[in-house]
C-alpha cells in the first residue's frame, strides 16, 4: 500500500507543555485511519498539523512524499470536517459546498454540478437552497462532509465526527461514513476518543497517550494483542493479572499469578525471562462462569491440563444490559474480576445470582501477555 | 417566573418601582420634547411672545436652499467621518479581538479611555495640535518649511478629523463585540477550503460581523450628525452643522419656533436612521 | 532540526499591517492629550512652544475664584444628579426586569430614547421648558438655583444607569430570588436581600457613569443654565474660545485625571464582578 501521509519526528511544544512528543507515523492511501486516545493525548494537535493550522516545533509533515510542513492550510490537498461542522451560517447549503470550488476558480456551471453530485453522495439531494439554521445537527455534518469531499482532496480529516450526535444517529452515521469512504476511496484520517467508533470504522488505529504513539495496529490486533496495559485498558475493559513466568517452552508457558494464587497455562511461549514482571490480560467476554459446589474440583479449561486458568470466586454484582450481562466476581484473595456473558436464553434469575459461588476460568489461548 | 400580567397585589410594587422613573421620564423628557414639537408649529408674536398657530412655515423654512445646504453638509460631514471611523475602527477591533486574552482588556481600555474624558478637553487638545503653530505644523516646518503652515484648523477637514477623533472608540466597541462572538472554526474552515486570508475576512468575517458593524455605524453617525462643540470649535465660518444653526436661533436670532423646527428635523433624521438600521438588521436576520 | 518560532494562523493581532494600524490609532488618540498635559507645565503664555517647566498655571487656577465657583457648582450638580439618577435608573431597570406586562419592550425602548436623541435637541427642549412652561423662580440661593440643570441632567443620565443595571440583571439567576421567596421572604425582602447585592458592581459603575456624564456635559448645561449660574464646562468653553492660556491646559489636565481615575475605578469594580471577562478563544 502506497504511503500517502508521513509524520516524521513530529514534536509540538506550547511553552513548557509538550503536546506531541516525537511522533513518526505513516498512513497508506485508501486507509480509514483513526487517531485514538483520551483528551489531551495530542491527537487533535497532530490532526491540525496535518491540516496546516498548527506548525510543528520539530519534524516534517509529508503528503505524497512532498514536504508540506510550512505550507499554509489553503494550499494543502487536505480538507477537514470540523468538530463543530463550521458550516457557514450566512450561506445556503449549495453556497457552502461550492465555496471551496470557488476558491479554486472553478467555473460556475461545473461548480453547480459538482455540488449537486456531492449532495447526492451524502444523501441530501434537494437541500441546495436551505440555510444551515434550518438543518439538524446530522444534516449539517453531512453538508460539512460534502463540502470537504467536493474538492476531491487527497485526504479528508475528521475531528470527532460523531461526538455531537445522539446514540441512534451515531450508529446510523457510522455506517454511512464507512460506506462513503469505501465508495469514494479517499484516505480518511479521523480523530476520536470513542474507541467503539475507532474500532468500527478504522482500517488501522494509532493509540496515543500524553503526546506519544503507544501502538499502531488494526482494530482486531489492538483489541486481541494490545502491546501494553495502557492500550489493553483503554480499549474495552480487561482483567489484568501481575505475573511471573515459571516455565517457558515453544508451545506453552506457565505463569504464576500471585494475586489469585493460581498458575496460568498459555498455549504459546512468551520469550520473556523469568525474572521480569509481566502482566496477563484476559478480556471479560473470554472468561467463563461455572457453578461451584462445596468440595467440588475445579472444571478443566480447554487446552490446559487441569488446575490451571481457573479460580474460585463469589458473584458480587450483576449488570443486565439486554443482550449481555456483566458480572463482577470477587476471588478469595480479594481481587475483583469482570465477566461478560451473552444472554442466550431469556433472563433467568436462577442462572447465576448474587453471592453465588462460582468458578472463573479461561481457555489456553484466551489470554495475552503484556510486557509493559 | 413573574406572571405575564401584574397580579392585583403586585400593582402596588409595580407602581412604586416603575412610577418614579416613568414620572421623571414623562415630566422631564417627554413634556419638554413635546413643547419643542409644539413650538415648531408656532410663530413669533411681538417681541417676546410665541403663539402656537399650527403653521408649517418653520418647517418650510428648513427646506430653503441655505438651510437645506447646511443639512446636507452636516449629513455629508457626518457620513465621511463615520466612514473614516469604520476604516480605522475595523482593523482595530480585529486586532483586539484576536489578541491574547490579557492584552485584550488592556487594549479595550486603552481605546475607550479617551472617550470617557471630557469632549471639550479632547477637542481643545486637537485644536492645539492642528493650529498654525501647533504640533503638526511644527513637524511640517522642520521637514518641509515651504509647505507650512498647513491650514489644518477652522475648516471642514478639522471638523471631520475632530469627529473621527471623538467617535472612533464607539465604532470599535460593537464591532469588537460581534467579532468576539464569532466561531473561529468558521475562519479555519474557510482557510481549509482554499480561501486566502483576505478572502476569508471579506467573505466570512465581515458578513458575520454585520450586526456589529451596523451598530457601530449607528453609534457613530447619529452623535456626529448632532454634534455641536466639534464644528463650533474646530470649524470655520462655512463649517456650520445643524446643531450650530439651532443654537443660533435660540441664543442670538431669538427665533425659537424656527429653532424648534430645526431641532425636530434633526430628531426626525435620527429616527429615520434608527429605523433604517433596524430594517437592515431585521432583513439580515431573515436572510 | 531546530525549533521553529511561529505566528499562529489566526493571530491577526501579530501581523504587521494590523499592528501598524493599531499603533497609528493609539498614537492618534493619545498624542493630543499628551501634548495638552505637557503644556500645562509650560513656562510661557504660549501653549505650543515649550519654554520650560513650571507649575505656576496650577497655582493660578487655585486663585481663580470664578473657576473654583464653577467647579463647585458642577460638582454639586454631578453629585445630586448621580444620587437621583442612580435611584430612578435602578428602579426602572428592576421594574422592567421584574414585571412582565404588555408593552414592557416598548417602555424599555422609550427609556433609552434620551440616549439616542441628539443632545442639542434636549438642550433646546429644556431651555424652552424652564423658560416658558415650568418657570424656575429666579434669585434662589445656591443650591436651589441649580435645580433646572440637575433636573435636565437626571433626565438624560438615568437611562444610562438603566442600561448598565439591566445588563447586570441579565446575568442574575432568577432561581435565587425564587429560593428566597420559597424560604419565606416577601417580594420586597427578596429584592433587598438577594437582587440588590448582585447588582452592587453595576450600581457603582452606573453611579460613576452618571457622575462622569454630568460633570462632562456641555451642551445641555449650556442651554439650561440661567445667566447667573456658571458651571464648569461652560466656563472652560469660554476660556477655550476666548482666552487661551496654559491655565486651560492645567484645568483640563486636572479634569482628565479625575475622569480617568473614576473610569478606572468603575472598570475595576466591573472586572472584579466578572462582567468584563473577555471570552476565551476556542
Amino acid at each position: 500500500m502506497k504511503t500517502i501521509i508521513e509524520f516524521r519526528g513530529i514534536t509540538k511544544r506550547y511553552g513548557p507543555v509538550v503536546a506531541v512528543d516525537n511522533v513518526s507515523l505513516a498512513i497508506g492511501e485508501g486507509e480509514f485511519f483513526a487517531l485514538l486516545g483520551p483528551s489531551g493525548c495530542g491527537k487533535t494537535t497532530l490532526l491540525r498539523m496535518l491540516a496546516g493550522f498548527e506548525q510543528p516545533t520539530r519534524g516534517q509533515v509529508l503528503i505524497d512524499g512532498e514536504d508540506y510542513t510550512r505550507v499554509p492550510p489553503n494550499r494543502r490537498p487536505v480538507n477537514m470536517v470540523f468538530q463543530s461542522y463550521a458550516v457557514f451560517p450566512h450561506m445556503t447549503v449549495a453556497a457552502n459546498i461550492e465555496y471551496g470550488l470557488k476558491m479554486d476558480g472553478v467555473a460556475r456551471a461545473e461548480r453547480r454540478d459538482r455540488a449537486r453530485e456531492a449532495l447526492a453522495l451524502v444523501q441530501l439531494e434537494g437541500y441546495d437552497e436551505r440555510m444551515p439554521d434550518q438543518l439538524s445537527g446530522g444534516q449539517r455534518q453531512r453538508v460539512a462532509l460534502a463540502r470537504a469531499l467536493v474538492k476531491r482532496p487527497r485526504v479528508v480529516l475528521l475531528d470527532e465526527p460523531l461526538s455531537a450526535l445522539d446514540a441512534k444517529l451515531r450508529e446510523e452515521l457510522r455506517f454511512e461514513l464507512s460506506r462513503l469512504q469505501d465508495k469514494v476511496g479517499i484516505t480518511f484520517v479521523m480523530v476520536t476518543h470513542d474507541q467503539d467508533e475507532a474500532l468500527a470504522l478504522a482500517t488501522r488505529c494509532a493509540v496515543m497517550h500524553k503526546g506519544s504513539l503507544v501502538q499502531v495496529a488494526t482494530p482486531a490486533d489492538l483489541y486481541e494483542f494490545p502491546s501494553s496495559r495502557l492500550v489493553a485498558d483503554f480499549i474495552g475493559s480487561v482483567n489484568l493479572f501481575e505475573g511471573r513466568v515459571v516455565e517457558d517452552h515453544s508451545d506453552h508457558a506457565l505463569i504464576d499469578l500471585p494475586e489469585i494464587g493460581i498458575r496460568a497455562w498459555l498455549d504459546h511461549g512468551t520469550g520473556a525471562s523469568g525474572t521480569v514482571q509481566i502482566w496477563l490480560a484476559v478480556r471479560p467476554e473470554k472468561m467463563e462462569l461455572h457453578k461451584r459446589a462445596n468440595g467440588e474440583a475445579p472444571p478443566v479449561m480447554e487446552g490446559t491440563p487441569g488446575g490451571h486458568n481457573v479460580v474460585a470466586g463469589i458473584i458480587t454484582d450483576i449488570a443486565y444490559l439486554g443482550s449481555e450481562s456483566v458480572y463482577e466476581v470477587r476471588t478469595e484473595a480479594g481481587k475483583i474480576l469482570r465477566v461478560i456473558r451473552p444472554n442466550l436464553t431469556r433472563w433467568d434469575q436462577e442462572d447465576f445470582t448474587w453471592d453465588e459461588p462460582v468458578w472463573l476460568g479461561w481457555h489456553a489461548e484466551a489470554a495475552a501477555v503484556l510486557l509493559q | 417566573m413573574p406572571s405575564r400580567h401584574p397580579r392585583a397585589r403586585e400593582i402596588g410594587p409595580f407602581l412604586a418601582i416603575l412610577g418614579p422613573p416613568a414620572a421623571w421620564f414623562l415630566l422631564f423628557f417627554v413634556a419638554p420634547m413635546a413643547v419643542v414639537w409644539a413650538y415648531s408649529f408656532g410663530s413669533n408674536v411681538g417681541a417676546a411672545g410665541i403663539e402656537i398657530t399650527g403653521t408649517f412655515l418653520n418647517y418650510a423654512r428648513t427646506l430653503e436652499p441655505v438651510y437645506l445646504g447646511i443639512l446636507a453638509k452636516s449629513f455629508g460631514i457626518a457620513a465621511i467621518a463615520t466612514l473614516a471611523c469604520l476604516l480605522l475602527g475595523f482593523p482595530v477591533a480585529l486586532a483586539i479581538s484576536f489578541a491574547p486574552a490579557r492584552l485584550r482588556t488592556l487594549l479595550l481600555v486603552a481605546i475607550m479611555l479617551p472617550f470617557w474624558t471630557n469632549l471639550l478637553i479632547r477637542t481643545y487638545a486637537l485644536m492645539a495640535v492642528l493650529r498654525d503653530q501647533g504640533l503638526v505644523n511644527q513637524a511640517v516646518e522642520a521637514v518641509a518649511p515651504g509647505l507650512a503652515p498647513l491650514p489644518l484648523l477652522h475648516n471642514n477637514f478639522a471638523v471631520i478629523l475632530g469627529l473621527v477623533y471623538v467617535h472612533l472608540p464607539f465604532m470599535v466597541l460593537p464591532i469588537y463585540a460581534a467579532l468576539d462572538r464569532l466561531d473561529r472554526s468558521l475562519l479555519e474552515a474557510s482557510l481549509d477550503l482554499g480561501a486566502s486570508h483576505l478572502d476569508t475576512i471579506f467573505r466570512i468575517l465581515v458578513p458575520l460581523a454585520r450586526p456589529g458593524i451596523l451598530a457601530g455605524l449607528l453609534l457613530t453617525f447619529i452623535p456626529a450628525l448632532g454634534s455641536y462643540l466639534t464644528p463650533d470649535l474646530l470649524g470655520g465660518p462655512d463649517s456650520q452643522m445643524i446643531a450650530n444653526i439651532i443654537e443660533r436661533q435660540f441664543k442670538r436670532a431669538n427665533d425659537w419656533p424656527f429653532g424648534a423646527a430645526l431641532a425636530f428635523v434633526l430628531v426626525y433624521l435620527t429616527l429615520f436612521v434608527l429605523a433604517a438600521q433596524g430594517l437592515l438588521r431585521r432583513r439580515g436576520e431573515a436572510e | 532540526m531546530s525549533d521553529r518560532a511561529e505566528v499562529g494562523l489566526l493571530d491577526y493581532s501579530r501581523r504587521l499591517p494590523v499592528r501598524l494600524v493599531l499603533l497609528v490609532v493609539l498614537l492618534f488618540l493619545y498624542l493630543p492629550l499628551a501634548v495638552l498635559v505637557l503644556f500645562s507645565f509650560n513656562d510661557s503664555r504660549r501653549t505650543t512652544v515649550w519654554k520650560g517647566f513650571t507649575t505656576e498655571w496650577y497655582a493660578r487656577l487655585a486663585g481663580n475664584a470664578e473657576l473654583i465657583l464653577a467647579l463647585a457648582n458642577s460638582l454639586t450638580i454631578a453629585l445630586v444628579t448621580t444620587l437621583i439618577a442612580l435611584l430612578i435608573g435602578t428602579l426602572a431597570a428592576i421594574g422592567l426586569w421584574r414585571f412582565r406586562f404588555p408593552g414592557n419592550g416598548l417602555v424599555g425602548s422609550a427609556f433609552s430614547l434620551p440616549i439616542v436623541v441628539p443632545e442639542i435637541c434636549m438642550g433646546v427642549a429644556f431651555l424652552i421648558f424652564f423658560a416658558r412652561v415650568l418657570r424656575w423662580p429666579q434669585g434662589l440661593g445656591w443650591p436651589l438655583d441649580l435645580g433646572p440643570i440637575i433636573i435636565a441632567h437626571v433626565a438624560f443620565c438615568f437611562p444610562f444607569v438603566t442600561v448598565v443595571v439591566r445588563a447586570r440583571l441579565a446575568s442574575f439567576n432568577r432561581d435565587l430570588e425564587e429560593a428566597a421567596r420559597d424560604l419565606g421572604a416577601s417580594p420586597w425582602r427578596a429584592l433587598f436581600d438577594v437582587v440588590l447585592p448582585h447588582l452592587k458592581p453595576s450600581l457603582v459603575a452606573g453611579a460613576l457613569l452618571a457622575f462622569t456624564l454630568s460633570l462632562d456635559d456641555f451642551v445641555i448645561t449650556f442651554f439650561t443654565a440661567g445667566p447667573d449660574t456658571v458651571t464648569f464646562p461652560v466656563k472652560v468653553y469660554s476660556m477655550v474660545r476666548f482666552s487661551v492660556t496654559p491655565e486651560v491646559n492645567a484645568i483640563s489636565t486636572l479634569l482628565l485625571l479625575i475622569t480617568v481615575a473614576l473610569t478606572l475605578v468603575a472598570l475595576r469594580v466591573q472586572a472584579v464582578a466578572g462582567d468584563l471577562q473577555p471570552r476565551p478563544t476556542a
